[in-house]
């Protein structure tokens, strides 16, 4: 697919602060220590530190955003859009991605090991929110020396950490980019992400949460995953992907409603092999984070952001209807109102949601000019 | 990027005379953003753009402006009372749907307001409907009559009036001739006529 070589085997590493008696304080209140980031880099940081970009995972990704860890052939969830010449260019920039608090993939979340018990937190650990990533992230700049990132950019959950990049730390970016993504759910996305909750805490080996010695609840979060495949692909996607193609003979036995489509047969592999990567609990805690994030709970967006010095970048994408382009369209008013320089592009895309893992094309020459403008108005002389 | 003022087009050079350095401007239907980047390079102005087509969003960001991917009519409503200094609609006014609801709001968003358009009764249209009987094609009205984007025909004249009648302030006009500018009776020898309003 890409033409120039990415960035290569990269290693995941580890940050660990707020050990006690210094706990993270969460937006609840509750304290949490000690805290890992897991996270990757890739690039090399100048001498000023004056050209990271930091990079923020949807529900699904994690620290692995590029290249390939030894050994594996998957490459990293955006891998098409960092490495060298390519949106996010390793040759000029220095990318930063950490697997949000509350994951999965080796930051600290439900999985970790309760200091306190010795054993799996489940649903004892604390209620976290889009603002809580956002603080530890910044404990993690703060650890690489990082005063002023150059960007935060991010599509979906990851656009929401942008939003509160955007409020918590202005001071601390040059730029944002959000991307496919909203100040706050609407109904509708708080229905679909209840339903694929309810979908795992139906599963009898779920156990509320307390399912770590055992068998995990597969056959919900494999729901759950389902469901929420189809919330990323739009109508035309799926008939060009599937159409109304049947698969192959009946191997899986003579059972009456065995899948026989082919979108069936999809969305059945990516329920198991979702279920194979990630946790049933932080499923739960984090789409519970974005439904009930707000960016304009304590204060309207474009009060907050009022005559802020950054750049903004907003992306949509004209078939989302997961993430509609009216949503951008509000960021865009409140950075308008705010004062603050930004452009707005709806691309053309039948992808749906999924679109800003795939629109190679459009979505680089957007960022990528962008961050150069970026970059040079910080090095103007 | 660097060109001679020479090579830029007339009505963009008219545009540029009637902003004072350092300016903040609202482009609307900046097209590929060539105005504005003019403006930012010569006037060291600060500006925002807003365009309806896709394609041209790419090659505004490609030259660093910042534009917004929408149409005129609905753009302009989410900006607060004078957010700056002019709004120019240089070829688009033809084309908005609400004429009248566009120049109020943007004589609301900015302190002054530059307009351009083609003139319809410039003396080659005349004479092309009078004797040919057809649609007339000039080089500023290149299109024809199936696959024009104007929605409104309108001449220097008929802009006056409107003007007029409206209680619009015309504070300054240039009218754009086929080689230079035109003084004597623009309705029929000016292409292009623009002009800077307020309310």
């Amino acid at each position: 697919m890409t033409s120039s070589k990415g960035v290569g085997v990269v290693e995941t590493r580890y940050f660990t602060f707020a050990e006690p008696p210094h706990e993270f304080v969460l937006e609840s209140g509750e304290k949490l220590g000690p805290v890992t980031l897991a996270y990757e880099t890739y690039g090399t940081l100048n001498e000023h530190k004056t050209n990271a970009i930091l990079v923020l995972h949807a529900l699904s990704g994690d620290a692995h955003a590029a290249g390939y860890h030894a050994g594996e052939e998957k490459a990293g969830w955006w891998d098409n859009f960092i490495g060298p010449g390519r949106a996010i260019d390793t040759d000029q920039y220095f990318v930063i991605c950490s697997n949000i608090l509350g994951g999965c993939k080796g930051s600290t979340g439900p999985k970790s090991i309760d200091p306190k018990t010795g054993k799996p937190f489940g649903l004892e650990f604390p209620d976290i929110t889009i603002g809580d990533m956002v603080h530890a992230q910044k404990k993690l700049v703060d650890h690489l020396g990082i005063k002023k990132l150059l960007s935060v950019i991010g599509g979906s959950m990851g656009g929401m950490q942008v939003l509160a990049w955007m409020i918590h730390y202005p001071d601390r970016i040059v730029s944002a980019i959000p991307i496919a993504t909203a100040e706050k759910h609407s109904p509708r996305q708080i229905a679909f992400d209840e339903v694929g909750r309810q979908a795992i805490m139906a599963d009898p080996n779920w156990k509320s949460g307390a399912y770590y010695d055992g068998p995990p609840p597969a056959q919900g979060l494999a729901v759950a995953r389902m469901l929420g495949h189809i919330t990323y692909m739009s109508d035309i996607s799926m008939a060009e992907k599937f159409g109304r193609k049947k698969k192959s003979a009946n191997e899986d036995g003579p059972f009456k409603f065995t899948a026989e489509f082919e979108v069936e047969g999809y969305l059945l592999y990516r329920g198991e092999s979702f279920v194979r990567r990630f946790d049933a609990n932080t499923y739960l805690y984090i789409t519970k984070a974005m439904d009930n994030f707000d960016a304009s709970a304590d204060r309207p967006l474009q009060d907050a952001l009022l005559d802020k010095d950054m750049k903004v970048l907003v992306i949509a994408f004209k078939s989302d209807w997961l993430y509609p382009t009216y949503q951008s369209k509000d960021i865009v008013r409140a950075c308008k109102q705010a004062g603050l320089e930004t452009t707005f592009c709806e691309i053309d895309s039948t992808y749906g949601h999924d679109a800003f893992l795939l629109e190679k094309d459009d979505e680089t020459h957007l960022i990528k000019h962008f961050l150069r403008r970026c970059y040079q108005h910080l090095h103007k002389p | 990027m660097t060109e001679p003022l020479s090579s830029v087009q007339p009505d963009h050079l008219a545009v540029l005379d009637l902003i004072p350095e350092g300016s903040t401007v609202l482009d609307l239907g900046c097209g590929n953003g060539d105005l504005l980047a003019l403006l930012l390079k010569e006037k060291k102005a600060r500006g925002q753009g807003i365009e309806i087509d896709e394609q041209e969003i790419y090659k505004c960001v490609a030259k660093g402006l910042n534009v917004f991917h929408g149409d005129i009519d609905t753009g302009l409503a989410e900006y607060r009372d004078k957010s700056f200094d002019y709004v120019i609609l240089n070829q688009s006014l033809q084309q908005v749907k609400h004429v009248e609801e566009v120049l109020d709001d943007a004589m609301r968003v900015g302190q002054k307001v530059i307009v351009g358009f083609p003139n319809f009764a410039y003396l080659r249209s005349r004479l092309q409907l009078f004797f040919g009987g057809k649609t007339p094609i000039t080089p500023t009205l290149p299109y024809t009559w199936h696959t024009t984007p104007n929605i409104h025909f309108l001449s220097i004249s008929d802009f006056m009036t409107f003007c007029r009648q409206k209680n619009i302030h015309v504070e300054k006009t240039i009218h754009i001739g086929q080689k230079n500018r035109v003084c004597l009776w623009p309705n029929l020898f000016a292409t292009v006529g623009i002009f800077l309003i307020s309310k």
